[in-house]
């Protein structure tokens, strides 16, 4: 039988905001555990929630991102439940009003296609603290500086097919909320990750079969990993002519499998009713026009006008545009060398490998746009070459020195273009190997191509990489052939 | 002194006829006499009150004394105060100490008055009598055999026997109104938003408001004047004004149009209380104002409507005390489970408990619709109907209780005990102001006027009630008990 998998994700993404949704705290990661939790984030008696504004204008710069609705009421309600990393016995959330209604996104697959998946809704809520269950001897510590840190969950439709496609989505998302600048996108802190919702049925058919909810997935790759196995485990069950039972199961990324946490008969009964201490949210008009007016260049509009306007593949322009960080940067090459094709190569390249290997981010990279596209313009402009650039990245990369012009100086890197300089070099080369001259001459005419290679190494060589490689070759070519 | 309002008192420390302190020492002196047999306060504070009163001494000496620096009062103990006790009337809370004042007990600090400790209540202020406390029911001083009403039972008891001269109490569905009227003082629920709920601990947070009780309506507007007003800490307090509520008595209420609710008149009303109520309407007419009857037609559903909403918000208020971070916790807990069974169940009384469950059972799925979905559509309603009424009169009157204050143990069916708060429900639902003013007494125990109005008509109601104790007595009859010298 053909199989087909659905999937819906809730996506929780951390706002960055400086304080917590309904306290003063601050929301700062890794500070000492329960010194940034405050009388309302402990839940003391007497204690009253005060909404984040800020929170708010995330959430709805959120909405407005994904072309969503945005509602002009919005309410808060109690998700009760005991916990004893949840101080109050209930979260707030928003169970029937939610901040953002339906919207949108579009998904980039790997082969280039495109596809639009729909967001049911996305509401604001506060996030639990955190029970720690090492150190303690036999008992649990409670950490609650998490707590009341604001959340968005962004609930999709199962609109996806594939692992692939969730993790598209995941990453559509991440693209967004960083690029509006509400989230910091670490998935490695927690500050974003998902509740994958799987399902198999027989490819044609239209009912929805028995979903498993996989909680709290925390990188792109568990959760490509978690599906795959979720959807090989449900297709077996199914197939040994077993059952899918609607459960929350937990992903286990060092055995790379799902198990079951909970079954639906389990489940709380949440007891949802509107939190009376807090106001319905009522976002005027004006309110929202102002963020829509205030909104960034969003990924799929860089994108766009990265290919069209400034003539970049389809595959450099989703790259370039993932991040901010990375837009950014590749605009401020861009800007400073003025060729975008030169900027796109060199970002993607020689900076990208850099980061890489050294496992940094844009943010903490030695080298920044301006020093960069100083040093691109350069090799546009034909001061350097491309090798002596390669050198002059490394050197800056190395911190040898503040700007490309003052490194090509001091090392002398400038692209020699003298014909007559470049000849000597040559004729110094050929005079000082015979043996390969003589086997240059003794060749067939079609493998000689081949045998230049060596006399341009030994050029550049003298030249200490400066000579511009193409006369090089030309000159070289000729000097050569006369020889013959 | 112990006989005297908190304006006189203001006046007298004014004039130097005695000191902050000597006044302190002296209503001290008379809760060490009184107390044991009244049971009215939970925390007597001797040494924070004397310290605050030399502190206003001091301040008066340096010409910086306010209109309440100096004058003593009393806490309900469900305000939280830095450093004291704040048991909310519960074992959950005997070992809670707060952190932090809540936003009525800074103003009161800040405006120099000295607290002399925290008053009795019903457990999280569930009930009517007093009885739900776990420090053991106050007494009525009117006669020791009777309630002083509840939850704000210890504040009214220690006022009516002149223990303090006023106390804050909180209001949810009665529980300023009903005991002011079971213990002949005057208590006013002020429009819900009007004053901060933070730091007070919360029963059910879409109705509880704090108010003053004290000997009259001009202390009442002296009170309200200093706590109310719009605290960033509290959304659901409301940025408006707060106007000189003293300054603003006098207005004569001459044309002032008066409603009866006939719903306030009916059944299961004591007829010498409805006799008391209809001679207190004649002094109003007296006054020159006219009287109608007006209709509430949704009445008979408050008392349903509020036991679906106020245990409902009650259940999830009452989730944070499970064990784990303050309160009450239960010994050598095997596991998690039990750590939250045991500690709620050693730490909750059987009304507490009864509440919780009801109000959990109410939000349940496949019950909610049919609960606390209808309850909501009946507050609308009832809501309404009040408008309604304000559209043809001014204020509405009424009885503030079925009957005087019933004896202890009297009414041990629950139901019995929720249906004594008929008259002032409603008004908790509708988030008006309400007020209680003594009006009688029914065999030695006092009967209390009830006067409503529309939202902030605060400064009305004050001066109505106001009014009438300018040409009665009622207010200024003492009980029996504690009319010695300490």
């Amino acid at each position: 039988m053909q199989w087909e998998t659905v999937i819906g994700l809730e996506v929780h993404v951390q706002l960055a905001t400086q304080s917590k949704i309904f306290s003063g705290a601050s929301t700062a990661f890794g500070a000492e555990p329960n010194s940034q939790a405050c009388a309302v984030d402990l839940g003391l008696p007497g204690v009253l929630p005060v909404l984040n504004e800020s929170a708010v204008a995330m959430a709805v710069q959120f909405g407005l991102g994904i072309n969503a609705e945005i509602p002009e009421v919005s309410i808060f309600d109690r998700k009760n439940y005991f916990y004893p990393d949840l101080p109050k016995g209930y979260q707030t959330s928003q169970m029937y009003h939610p901040i953002v209604g339906q919207g949108e996104v579009e998904i980039t697959l790997e082969d280039g296609e495109t596809k639009r998946i729909r967001v049911h809704h996305a509401h604001l809520e506060e996030d639990a603290g955190k029970s720690l269950h090492e150190d303690f001897h036999s008992m649990t510590g409670v950490d609650l500086n998490r707590a009341g840190t604001p959340l968005l969950e962004i609930v999709s439709e199962p609109d996806m097919r594939s692992a692939k496609e969730a993790v598209a989505y995941l990453k559509a998302m991440h693209s967004i909320v960083t690029y509006l600048g509400i989230s910091d996108g670490n998935m490695a802190e927690g500050s974003m990750r998902c509740d994958v919702n799987v399902s198999v049925r027989p490819k044609g058919q239209e009912a929805f079969g028995t979903r498993a909810e996989i909680k709290n997935v925390n990188s792109f790759r568990f959760v490509e990993r978690a599906i795959a196995f979720e959807v090989e485990r449900q297709i077996e069950l199914i197939e040994d002519g077993g059952k899918v039972v609607q459960e929350t199961r937990l992903y286990d990324p060092e055995a790379d499998e799902t198990r079951s946490m909970r079954t639906k008969e389990e489940a709380n009964d949440y007891r949802y009713f509107p939190c009376p201490d807090l106001l319905p949210v009522v976002l005027d008009a004006a309110y929202v026009d102002h963020l829509r007016s205030s909104l960034p260049e969003l990924p799929a509009e860089k994108r766009a006008r990265f290919q069209n306007e400034l003539g970049l593949s389809a595959y450099d322009a989703g790259v370039l545009s993932a991040t901010r960080a990375m837009a950014d940067f590749f605009e401020g090459v861009k800007e400073v060398c003025g060729d975008a094709k030169l900027a796109a190569n060199w970002v993607q390249g020689e900076f990208a490998g850099h980061l890489n290997k050294e496992g940094l981010t844009i943010a903490s990279s030695p080298v920044s746009a301006l020093q960069l596209g100083e040093l691109v313009a350069r090799v546009k402009d034909e001061t350097i070459n491309g090798k002596a650039a390669k050198q002059v990245f490394a050197a800056l990369w190395a911190g040898e020195g503040d700007s490309a012009d003052d490194i090509i100086e001091a090392r002398g890197l400038k692209q020699v273009t003298d014909t007559g300089a470049i000849e000597a070099m040559i004729d110094q080369v050929i005079a000082d190997s015979p043996v390969q001259v003589a086997q240059y001459r003794d060749a067939e005419p079609d493998k000689r191509g081949k045998m230049i290679g060596y006399f341009v190494g030994q050029v550049m060589k003298a030249s200490r990489g400066t000579a511009n490689p193409q006369q090089v070759n030309g000159l070289l070519k000729e000097k050569l052939d006369a020889l013959c | 002194m112990h006989d005297m309002t908190l304006t006189e008192l203001a006046r007298a420390l004014e004039a130097g006829e005695f000191t902050s302190r000597q006044l302190t020492e002296s209503l001290l002196a008379r809760i060490e006499r009184f107390d044991g047999e009244l049971n009215s306060f939970i925390s007597v504070t001797a040494e924070q009150a004397l310290a605050a009163a030399d502190a206003a001494d001091a301040a008066r000496a340096r010409g910086e004394a306010g209109p309440l620096t100096g004058l003593p009062l009393a806490l309900k103990d469900i305000f939280c105060t830095q450093d004291v006790k704040t048991s909310c009337g519960s074992k959950m809370l005997d070992n809670f100490i707060a952190p932090y004042d809540a936003h009525v007990v800074e103003k009161l600090k800040h405006a120099g008055t000295v607290s002399l400790g925290k008053t009795n209540m019903d457990e999280f202020a569930m009930g009517s009598s007093n009885e739900n406390s776990h420090y053991g029911p106050v007494k009525n001083p009117w006669d020791l055999t009777a309630v002083p009403g509840g939850s704000s039972g210890g504040s009214a008891a220690a006022v009516a026997a002149g223990l303090v001269p006023a106390a804050l109490g909180t209001d949810t569905g009665g529980s300023i109104r009903q005991p002011a009227a079971f213990c002949g003082i005057t208590g006013l629920k002020p429009t819900y938003g009007r004053v901060s709920r933070y730091g007070m601990v919360a029963y059910a947070s879409s109705l509880d408001q704090a108010g003053p009780m004290a000997r009259t309506a001009e202390d009442c507007a002296l009170l309200l004047s200093a706590i109310a007003g719009h605290d960033l800490r509290d959304s659901t307090s409301v940025a408006r004004g707060v106007p000189d509520y003293r300054a603003e008595l006098g207005a004569s209420l001459s044309g002032l149009r008066i409603g009866l609710p006939k719903e306030y008149f009916g059944d299961g009303l004591d007829p010498e209380v409805e006799t008391a109520i209809r001679e207190a309407v004649k002094v109003y007419e007296s006054l020159g104002a006219t009287v109608q009857e007006v209709s509430l037609p949704h009445t008979h559903h408050a008392i349903p409507a509020y036991y679906v909403i106020a245990p409902a918000e009650a259940s999830s208020n009452l989730s944070r005390y499970d064990g784990v971070r303050f309160g009450h916790r239960c010994n050598a807990p095997a596991d998690l489970e039990d750590l939250y069974k045991r500690s709620r169940a050693e730490g909750f009384g059987d009304e507490v408990k009864r509440r919780i469950l009801i109000g959990t059972h109410t939000l349940s799925e496949g019950f909610f619709d049919a609960y606390y979905k209808k309850a909501q559509q009946v507050r609308r309603l009832i809501r309404q109907d009040f408008m309604d009424a304000f559209e043809e009169v001014d204020v509405l009157m009424g009885p503030s209780t079925p009957t005087p204050a019933f004896d202890l143990g009297a009414n041990k069916d629950p139901v019995s005990m929720y249906l004594q708060d008929i008259y002032t429900i409603a008004i908790n639902l509708a988030g008006i102001p309400g007020i209680s003013v003594p009006a009688g007494t029914v065999n030695g125990r006092p009967v209390g006027l009830q006067i409503l109005g529309p939202h902030f008509a605060e400064t009305q109601l004050l001066n109505v009630a106001h009014q009438f104790q300018q040409v009665t007595d009622w207010h200024q009859q003492r009980p029996a008990f504690g009319k010695e010298n300490a």
